[in-house]
């Protein structure tokens, strides 16, 4: 009975084993929290404006956008020591990693370029001119396509990953803010805050095919405005952070209707799934805190304080 | 023994034969509280949440903010309105009736305040119904513990209104009780600010808030509500329940009463 009992205290609690990293763009932190206990357990000091933040796929190395340190971080997660710092260009703000795992695809603001750099040489390897402020990126499942946004320029810019070039232009709503690729590949979302829509792009046409607008009882449509946004693996739902709004929109993928729309905090920036995809973290930027969503039924579970202006957030397994 | 449970189920039975019969009772019951809750939690920028303040964990809207304090409004109104009915019944003489009985007249008044606090539970969870419904969710251990919560503030609104109810001698004085009772209670309370919101405006302000026992029963029932104690609301409260009953005990005495002070 005992044996039993362990049994299920330890499914349950390996079931929630794991961080949540979250860079505090204002006070050149990260705010470490416990996926368990839901409080922050550590504070890193980092470099100068943290934003963009995500794991090596062996979550070995956290890499971290110091924008005003004009670098990308290198972190050891298990001491919270930084290791070196990669040439990242001026004002690095959101990067992805290839899957490989050795190239990190960055988007220079200030620059007008994405920089694309070796992470175990430690070398640029590529820098590409893309439109003015460039900001969100992503890479294909398979690796092929690299997809940059600028947010002045209002386009995703396409990029051959073999051949380091620009193979095509999209036009976006305007201030396109973040990207990323369904989990088959198929389709590229782009967030346009000030457009305040996501537009849905066939992959291989290059194409739009889809629009989804927002529309919240009570708030100011200018308010509105989509930033980050998170998929679900089972391809249920997808989560969009609508800044100024305070709130997060779920989407189905499948028919692009919005299906509810969740009370977090202030100015809410970006989000990351913990490892089983149950809770949802926001960071809210304004109001310096991060809000934990149960996935199951879309309800705010419990809101936690980190530092001054929380931006990006990852998930590391302990 | 057995002649007390006769007389607790005789006046429990009386009160809510005369609620069934009011069939206007309920819905007037039901209909105040949901126009606060649909009218007025609307016209407040209730789409962009409140600060956190336990025992909330995280931003919730206007609407969510004051349902425990629309339960408290329920239960402050039966209690009035019970008090009403008293004064009623000492006017057409029924309550002469009540009184002549050889039990002990403390048992007969807490008989009479445990029944209206029964029809108030009825009306409260009537409405958490209808809450519940419009997409206001409490967890259900929530619903469950506050029913001791809801017990408890409700007996103190009810001792609250006999206590009234000794001192009232006619009807028509009753509209005073309105003005004086009610609303004060009502708006100088956390039901619909919190008090931190209060302390904006004015710190003596909050400090009547704070003072105020139907704030504290407001929170008590807020706290239940998340199956969380609040044992500082739930002191003041039971306090004030044993002030006010007392009271009304001592009011309702004949010896000493302001009825016989009046009457002669």
């Amino acid at each position: 009975m005992v044996r039993i009992a362990l049994c299920f205290w330890l499914t349950a609690t390996s079931a929630l084993a794991g961080e949540i990293w979250v860079s505090n763009e204002k006070d050149d932190t990260i705010s470490v929290i416990d996926e368990a206990t839901l409080e922050v357990v550590r504070t890193i000091e980092v470099g100068e404006r943290p934003r963009g933040i995500t794991f090596s796929k062996d979550y070995k190395r956290l890499y971290l956008c110091a924008s005003d340190s004009d670098t990308v971080q290198v972190i050891d997660p298990v001491t919270g020591k930084i290791l070196h710092d990669l040439p990242s260009g001026e004002d690095p703000e959101q990067f992805i990693l290839h899957p490989d795992n050795k190239h990190l695809y960055i988007a220079n603001e200030d620059d007008a370029i994405a920089t694309v750099v070796d992470v175990e040489s430690r070398k640029v390897v590529a820098q590409i001119d893309v439109g003015i402020e460039p900001e969100g990126m992503a890479v294909s499942p398979d690796g092929s396509f690299a997809v940059v946004t600028s947010e002045t320029t209002n386009m995703a810019h396409w990029i051959d990953t073999k051949s380091q070039k620009i193979v095509a232009n999209t036009l976006v709503d305007q201030r396109p803010r973040h990207a990323e690729f369904t989990k088959d590949g198929d389709e590229l979302w782009v967030s346009a805050e000030i457009g305040g829509t996501i537009t849905v792009f066939d992959t291989d046409k290059k194409s739009e095919k889809a629009k989804i607008n927002f529309e919240i009882k009570g708030i100011h449509p200018d308010r509105v405005q989509p930033v980050g946004f998170e998929m679900t693996a089972d391809g249920k739902y997808v989560f969009v952070a609508l800044g100024p709004a305070n709130h997060v929109a779920v989407v189905d993928p499948k028919t692009y209707q919005v299906l509810d729309y969740i009370l977090v905090g202030r100015r809410v920036w970006h989000m990351a799934f913990n490892g089983d995809q149950s809770r949802l973290f926001t960071t809210n930027g304004v109001s310096g805190d991060v809000t934990v969503i149960d996935v199951s039924n879309l309800k705010p579970l419990k809101t936690i304080k980190v530092g001054r202006f929380p931006w990006g957030a990852a998930y590391r397994p302990t | 023994m057995r002649a007390a449970l006769i007389a607790l189920w005789a006046i429990v039975q009386r009160e809510t034969l005369r609620f069934v019969s009011q069939r206007g009772r309920l819905l007037a019951a039901l209909v105040r509280p949901l126009v606060w809750l649909v009218v007025f939690a609307a016209g407040f920028r209730a789409a962009l949440g409140l600060s956190i303040t336990p025992p909330y964990q995280t931003y919730i809207t206007y609407e969510i903010y004051i349902v425990p304090g629309l339960c408290g409004m329920v239960q402050l109104f039966n209690g009035m309105q019970s008090s009403l009915s008293l004064v009623y019944d000492r006017e057409m003489g029924s309550m002469r009736l009540l009184l002549t009985s050889p039990l002990p007249r403390w048992w007969l008044l807490f008989c009479k305040l445990l029944a209206g606090t029964a029809i108030s539970l009825v009306q409260v969870y009537a409405f958490l119904l209808v809450a519940f419904f419009m997409g206001i969710q409490f967890p259900l251990a929530g619903y469950l513990l506050a029913l001791p919560a809801l017990l408890v503030s409700g007996l103190m609104l009810g001792a609250l209104g006999l206590l009234l109810s000794s001192a009232i001698k006619q009807l028509e004085n009753f509209a005073g009780v309105m003005n004086f009772v009610i609303f004060p209670m009502f708006f100088l309370s956390t039901a619909l600010y919190p008090l931190w919101k209060m302390a904006d405006a004015s710190t003596l302000l909050r400090d009547i808030c704070a003072v105020n026992p139907f704030t504290q029963a407001v929170e008590l029932i807020r706290f239940a509500l998340y199956a969380e104690p609040n044992w500082i609301a739930l002191s003041w409260t039971v306090l004030a329940l044993i002030m006010f009953l007392g009271g009304s005990i001592w009011g309702y005495d004949p010896s000493k009463s302001m009825i016989a002070r009046k009457s002669g």
